[in-house]
Parts: structure tokens; sequence; C-alpha cells
């Protein structure tokens, strides 16, 4: 049997660039004349600047320039110009626009000098005053004012009611009704945000941005400067991780362009890690959730009410509540979902945004209505099992859940399980066992990819997504040797270039769907090219075959039924009298399979942790993800996606919360001593298990997407255990040592 | 309120007031380093840290800036073969010492260092932006010779944060080179 590249393991590709240190970053590009610059951001919440002097920081010498609101450059002046590919609806935030101050740490002013050092000094010297008015940044005391966001994000339609969920509620004879937080959360990828701008002459620029999009990226620049297309070059060849920080163009990239185009020279900036505290983030949310199920644990009611933060100046929006309205098989469900102004920067897209937020509430609640029927939670699972989407009342395109809950519970040794919280301790730990399940979108979005094949076997392909850690350079270089049958070593991929043909921003778990079948498609019309050709030669050994009889294997074009018939890639390439051939193609997902269909991976995920509950310490010793998504292309590096994911599921748990300090309305924890992430000594064991999944409805190459699902359920799966534990029902997250031990204070 | 004014950082700015003028840009100070085995004659000022030194003077971005406060461990250099966090060295501090940077482990060949190969094998990274200071880490680990078990490697390793998650891989890289040594 012939092994193909897609589905087997395979190290990544770009593994020996990352290892030596010779990948480079957005701050890591140089040129001639390179200034720094750095950035000084605002010490209130709300007001106006009154006055900002910069003459100290001018007259230190090295200095360039110093751009204030008050001398900048003149950009678009319509808003509208600033929305990018995936803003949410209402104003974007402009750097230095004007002197109004919409939050803590909004950027001010940029110092440019010859070097760091000096840019970072002089910035110390930027005197302002301001006139402050009372913020808000307390989500709570603005609960009263949320409202519906009068413009629904693209792509976000809420899920309709169904049945009567306040009557099927009072009338169920079991019931669950609490309120849940997490916390506001920082993605802090560890490469800070940064652009470098290089200055090409004559109003060119070429741009190296940390993003997940280059075109978004060049097209924000083009409309906010008034530049074309063809003037603006972006790369993001490597991101030092971004995790949804890097969607939206942050405005490190205004500020190195603004700039560059101002002083017509090469310009970089870096945010310091406390800036990174200073633009977007995972909003929390308010979140009433309400179950009702007879004693036999069928569902009866799931109410959902959350209240999420916004900015003063956008209507961000993610799917939180849509959960509670798919995950199970229930007649009566009813949700809204709420925005709350703030007076921060606009939250935006981190990690599988909203999904983990309300399965953590949808998970805990089934959790706790397990105890009260006195039930296994998977049972409970297994009992409400959603055979369609109830949401939308289609089919799913592919669930293998079922087989996820089994697998897991299997490997995790689930049967064993002691029902009784506080039943399981081992030396002076506690032992608690919990479940969850995880659900994601798998989306496909329109994309276009090239292939070139030369004449020396070697085969380039390229579309202008990202790889942001993901593996997507790997894959595309499997699809494609697999493809036109050559080594991977003959393969090159390409991506994070604005001049390659059209992606959209890396994101939402879509791009191995979507750059996966443009790539796909390119090929097979490379194929074609190339068959036509070797069918042609004189005396072909194919000259009565189809392209469906033939394989592409080794570099030669072969007959399935007979291998000894073959013709090289070389000698049909000669026979076409071509050095290369060349083919552009679109993918777009299935209209049809679309309306017909609903399409989401699964997860089941299992977790053990020991508490020690005199320190109040939490461990997570073990955690099974059994995870439904398709085909994986890459066992390798789909298993590390899962397990970064089941990390950042961990940080959600017990480590994360980005602590604001609501008289000075900012953030205090802004670094990550104080904002704690999951360290190495945080992680013991991680196990991953993909379920056999068949997957034809969404794409042509059958995977479902895997960036986000490792996260779902995660925090849930480990909340639950700390109850099984403990006996401590903690609904707000993170579990730290403080909450811990006033639960039982209060107990 | 008021007008007032308020530094960002604590201690970050002056106290409050008319903006004073600068002082002058210290003095320049003539410093000996061998890095990755070259002797490198160089100029530095005195607030300039071994990792700004490396990455904006030298060119060598391989090590990263992470956090520039010694808190994630991607600026992890060999320092006389020990590892440091090179944001919080300042260059002229090091006169006539000896670093190694991720550029310097693998063999003037080109052939990777033992570390480097089981990181690829393992898939102990996934960005790649924290992994030169893990691998530097890691090649330090291994030497001081006092992480045996899983759980003492974490322990040892967890001065080096990785925000993709690649911990366990991580682990199961080191344990990799840590038994291979053991064989020799």
């Amino acid at each position: 049997m012939y092994e193909t590249h897609v589905g087997s393991p395979r190290s990544r590709v770009d593994g020996k660039l990352k290892v030596t240190g010779a990948a480079r970053y957005a701050a890591e590009y140089t040129a001639p004349d390179l200034a720094q610059g750095y950035v000084v951001n605002s010490a209130i919440a709300k007001g106006r600047i009154t006055s900002i002097d910069i003459s100290a920081a001018m007259a230190v010498p090295g200095v360039i320039q110093v751009f204030t609101h008050q001398n900048r450059p003149r950009t678009a002046w319509r808003s509208k110009a600033y929305q990018d590919e995936v803003a949410p609806p209402g104003t974007p935030f402009r750097p230095l626009y004007d002197e109004k101050i919409l939050y803590s740490g909004q950027p001010i002013a940029l110092v440019v000098a010859e070097d760091f050092e000096i840019a970072r000094y002089a910035a110390s010297l930027v005197r302002v005053t301001y006139e402050a008015e009372g913020h808000q940044t307390d989500l709570e005391k603005v609960r009263m004012q949320a409202y519906k966001p009068p413009k629904t994000r693209s792509g976000m339609a809420p899920a309709p009611d169904r049945g009567d969920a306040e009557a099927g509620f009072g009338a169920s004879p079991v019931r669950v009704s609490a309120d849940y937080r997490i916390a506001i959360e920082h993605h802090n990828p560890m490469e800070p945000h940064a652009a470098t701008v290089v200055w090409d002459g004559d109003g060119k620029i070429t741009v190296y941005d940390k993003i997940q999009g280059v075109q978004n990226t060049q097209s924000y620049i083009t409309h906010v400067f008034g530049l074309s297309q063809d003037d603006v070059h972006v790369l993001s060849p490597f991101v030092g991780g971004a995790f949804g920080s890097g969607l939206r163009p942050q405005y490190q990239l205004f500020l190195a362009v603004m700039a560059a185009l101002e002083l017509k020279r090469s310009v970089r900036v870096t945010l310091t890690r406390d800036q990174m505290f200073t633009f977007t983030y995972r909003p929390d949310g308010l979140q009433e959730m309400s179950i009702g199920a007879n004693p036999d644990g069928m569902l009866q009611a799931i109410r959902h009410d959350v209240v999420s933060n916004t900015s003063t100046f956008e209507d961000y929006q993610e799917m939180i509540v849509g959960w509670s309205s798919m995950m199970y098989h229930c007649e009566n469900v009813s949700t809204t979902y709420k925005l709350a102004q703030i007076d921060t920067y606009t939250p935006g897209d981190m990690r599988a945004p909203g999904a983990p937020t309300g399965m953590f509430a949808l998970e805990s609640a089934m959790d706790e209505l397990s105890y009260k029927l006195g039930m296994d939670p998977l049972q409970l699972r297994l009992r409400n099992y959603a055979e369609i989407d109830e949401a939308t009342g289609k089919p799913f395109s592919s669930k293998e859940l079922r087989a996820a809950y089994q697998l897991g519970a299997e490997r995790f040794g689930w049967s064993k399980r002691s029902p009784e919280p506080r039943s399981m301790k081992e030396g002076r730990e506690l032992v608690g066992w919990g479940m969850a399940s995880g659900m994601w979108e798998a989306q496909m979005q329109k994309t276009s990819a090239r292939a070139v094949l030369t004449i020396d076997g070697k085969l380039e392909v390229g579309t202008a997504t990202a790889d942001i850690g993901t593996g997507t350079y790997t894959i595309l270089t499997q699809i494609a040797a697999d493809a036109l049958g050559l080594p991977m070593e003959k393969v090159t991929a390409k991506v994070g270039d604005s001049k390659l043909p059209f992606s959209p921003v890396e994101g939402g778990s879509w791009a191995a769907a979507s750059a996966g079948t443009a790539v796909t498609l390119a090929c097979n019309t490379v194929r074609e090219t190339l068959f036509g050709y070797a069918r042609g030669m004189e005396g072909s050994p194919l000259a009565n075959a189809e392209i469906g009889r033939v394989a592409f294997r080794d570099g030669r074009i072969e007959l399935v039924s007979d291998p000894t018939r073959f013709v090289t890639i070389q000698d049909a390439m000669v026979a076409g009298k071509v050095h290369r051939i060349e083919a552009e193609e679109t993918g777009s997902p299935s209209r049809i399979n679309q309306a017909r269909y609903s399409g989401f991976t699964h997860s089941a995920i299992f977790a053990e942790v020991r508490v020690d509950e005199e320190l109040g310490r939490v461990r997570v010793t073990r955690v099974v993800d059994a995870v439904a998504a398709g085909k994986i292309l890459n066992p390798k590096t789909a298993r590390s996606q899962i397990l970064g994911g089941v990390v950042f599921g961990i940080g959600m748990a017990l480590h994360e919360e980005s602590m604001m300090d609501h008289h000075l309305g900012r953030f205090m924890n802004h670094n990550i001593a104080e904002y704690h992430i999951p360290a190495n000594a945080d992680v013991e064991g991680i196990e991953v298990i993909f379920v056999e999944e068949h997957e034809d409805k969404l794409n042509p190459i059958g995977v479902k997407g895997l960036g986000e699902i490792g996260i779902v359920g995660t925090a849930a799966a480990i909340a639950n255990a700390v109850y099984h534990a403990t006996g401590k029902r903690i609904r707000h997250l993170p579990i730290t040592v403080d909450r811990l031990l006033k639960v039982r204070d209060a107990a | 309120m008021a007008d007032l004014e308020l530094p960002l950082r604590q201690g970050f700015a002056p106290d409050a007031g008319p903006a004073q003028g600068p002082g002058p840009l210290p003095d320049e100070i003539p410093i000996t380093l061998t890095i990755n085995g070259e002797r490198r004659a160089l100029h530095v000022r005195p607030w300039t840290t071994l990792l700004d030194l490396l990455r904006e003077d030298l060119s060598l971005y391989g090590t990263k800036k992470g956090c520039d406060h010694g808190q994630c461990g991607a600026c992890t250099v060999l320092l006389d073969g020990e590892r440091i966090n090179s944001c919080l060295a300042l260059a002229v501090m090091k006169d006539g010492c000896e670093v190694t940077t991720i550029e310097g482990l693998a063999g003037p060949d080109g052939t990777l260092h033992p570390m480097q190969e089981a990181f690829i094998e393992h898939d102990a990274f996934q960005c790649g932006y924290c992994t030169p200071g893990q691998i530097c880490s890691a090649v330090a680990l291994v030497k001081e010779g006092h992480a045996t078990s899983r759980a003492e490697i974490r322990e040892h390793m967890s001065g080096n944060l990785c925000r993709c998650g690649a911990y366990t891989n991580i682990v199961d890289a080191i344990e990799d080179v840590l038994a291979k040594e053991a064989a020799k």
C-alpha cells in the first residue's frame, strides 16, 4: 500500500527554521536607517488630553519625531475606512485621532528615535495632562443598561427560541439554576505585537506585521492611508502565536505605517508586554443558566441569558449562548445575549470565542444536574444526545460524538469513578474526575491558491493565509505532495504574503479546510494539464487512459492497473514543450450543503484533578480529550493543536484573569508574572484521541479544523472535577486558591 | 475631576510637573564578548541589555523578546555555559563572558544539536517563538544534571513559558535527549 503524506504523522516543514532561530518574526526584519518607535499610553480611562508636551522628548539626541494627535499626518476621516475584514459593527478605534481618551492604555504618542533605548527614554519624558471624566469598567454596574446589539456581527445569527422554556422549567421536577462567570483574559502570544515598515521609496512600503491575515492588513493600510494595493506589500511568514489577537490590525501597525510614510524612512514599532494589555481581550459574561429535567434525566428546558461586555465604540459579539440550543436534545430552549459597554478597548476573538465561556456554564450546570439526579454525568449527556442540530433543524454533516464519549471514557477509566464527591483520595490530596462536552463550528471560507510545477520536479503552492503555529505550512505541503506524487522535500508551501492568491484571515478553525481545499483544486488543475501532456505524447503508454485511472506517485504518472506503464513528470512536460505549469483556483463552500447541513466538531473531555485542601492548590494531573473533527491531515501537528487548546483550557480554569482596578479603570496585572498562564509544571498528562469520522459535506477534503475545539469544555471538565474532588462548586473562573478556600469558609 | 497626570507604569516617569530637559546620553563603553565562538569587540551604552545587543546590534534575532522582564524565558541564552535571561543582564556587566545563542548550537556544518533534533521529532513547538529559549534552557538543564524524572523536568523548565501549550512535547523531547545521554 502506498502511504500518502496526508493522514501520516509528519514533522513540521518549518521545524528546522524554528529550532535554529532562523525563522523571522515581525520585529526581526531590518532595513538601512531603521528607526525605532516607542508608544506612550494614556494614564486615564476616560476624558481628554488637555496638554501634551513633547519638548523634552524631542530634545533627546537621536529622537527623530514624537507623533501625537496634534501633529499626526492626515489619514482617512471616515471611520468606515478603519473597518477591517473582521471588525464588529461600530466605529473602530483610530490611534492618535483626537484628544479624546476612550480607555486606559490607549496609545497617545509615538516616539521615533535612532535606537530603541533612546526612544524608550524619550517616551518617559513626554508630559501629558488630562481632564478625566468618570469611567465605568465594572460590568456588573452597567448590567441594567445591557442592550441587544442593533447590528448583528456578520456570520453571527442568534438561534431562535423553541418551545416554552419558562413553562418547561416550571414543570420540571429536577432543576438547576445558577450564575456563572469567567474572567477577562488577554491573548498574550509569546511574540509581542510588532510591525516593521520598510520604506521602499516613492511612497511604497513593505510591511512585516504580526497579523493572521496579510491581506486584511494590506486593505486596512490602503483605506486608512489612501495608498494603492501596489504600494503596500505585507508579509507575515512567521507569527509568534496570536490566538485571535492578530485577526484585526492592531495599533502598532497604524503607528509604524504612519511614521514611515511621514518620515519617508523605515520604522519599527514593537509593543512591550505591558502594552499587550492595551488592546483586545476575551470578554467576560454574566451568565444565568437554568436547566430542568425529568427524574430519568431527559432535559425539559434550557434557559441561558448572558450579558457580555463590549467597548463604548464597537459592538463586539461572539457566540456564548448558541451552544445551549445545539448541544443537547431539548424541546424548550430560550437564550438571550446582550451587551453592556465599559470603558476599555473592544474585546475580540480569542481561541474559540464564546464557546468555552458558554460551555463552562452549560457543562457546569449539566454536572450539577447529574448530582441532583443521582446519575452519572456521562450517562446524562448520552441520554440527551442531539441527533440533529435542533437550533436549525438541520442534520449534522457528521457527528461522532458518541464514539468520542465512549473512547474517551475508556481511555480515562471513567467506569472506575466513584460517584460521590470527596470519595476519592490519595495521600493528602483529594482526587476528582470530571467531564464535559465540546463543540465548535466547522467552517470553510472562500480561498484561492496557486500551484506552480517546474520541470525540475519542484512544486510551489501558495495562498495568503497565515501559519500562526497551527502547522499550515506542513499540511499544505502534504496535500500538494500527494496531489502530484512528489516527496515533501520537492514541495514548498508559501503563506503570509499579500501578493499570494486571496485568503481571508486565518482563524475560526477554517484555515485547513479553506486553504487545503484551494491548494487541492490548484494542484488538480496542474495534474490535469500534466496528464494531458502525458497522454498526448507520441506512443504514450497512457494513450488510452483516463485521469481517474492513473496515479501520481514518485514523480511519475502511472496506470493504476499496471504501474509499469507510466510517464515521468519531466517527460510529460517535455512533450508539452513547457518548463512550468501554473494554475490558480478558488475553492468555496458548497451552498447547497451549507443550506442542508450543520457542520461542527465535537469533543469529550475527561479531567482528573488533585486538590490539596489545606493549601487550596489544584493540580490537573490527567486530561483525555477525544475529538471528532473529520479527517486528520497530520496526526502529529493535529495532536499539538489539541494539546495547546487543552492547555489554554487549564489556564482558563485555574490561572488566567485580567484583573481590573475599577478605581483606575486599568488592568492591574499587565505582565506575565501576574497574569498567570500555565507553565510547564502546571501541565502533567494530556492524551488526545482522534475519533474516526467520515466527513464529506463541508469541503472536498473532509477536514473540520482543530484550532479551537481543544479549549472548548476543558475548563468545565476541570471545574466539574474540582467539585467531584472537594464537593465545592466554583462558578466563577479561574478556580484560584482564595475562591476555593472561600467556598469552604461559607460551607 | 481636576487635571491630573499619572504614569501608566509606576516608576516609569518622574514625578508630575513641568517637563524636564533630558540629561546627556550615557557614553558607550567598550566590552569584549565571545558570541557563538567568535570574539567581538563592542561599544555599548550601559542601558543596553544583552538581549537588545544581540538582537538589535548584532542581528542575532534567534534570541527572542517576550516580556523584557525576566518573566517568560524567551530570551534564554547560555552565558559561560549557564542559562540566563538575557533581558535581565546589562551587556556591560558581561564583559569578557562567553555567550551561546540558538544560532550557535548547531555544528559548523549545520548538524543540529540533539536537543534541536528532539524538538522537531516530538513537535515540541508550534509558533516557534519561545522555542530558542526553551532549547537553550533544555540544553543547560541536561548539563546541570539534576533533572531525571518528568516532574523534575517540568519544574526546571517552568521558567520558559509556551503559550501554544507544547509543554508535554517539550518534556518528551528533553526526556529523549536525557535517555540518549545516559545510554552513551
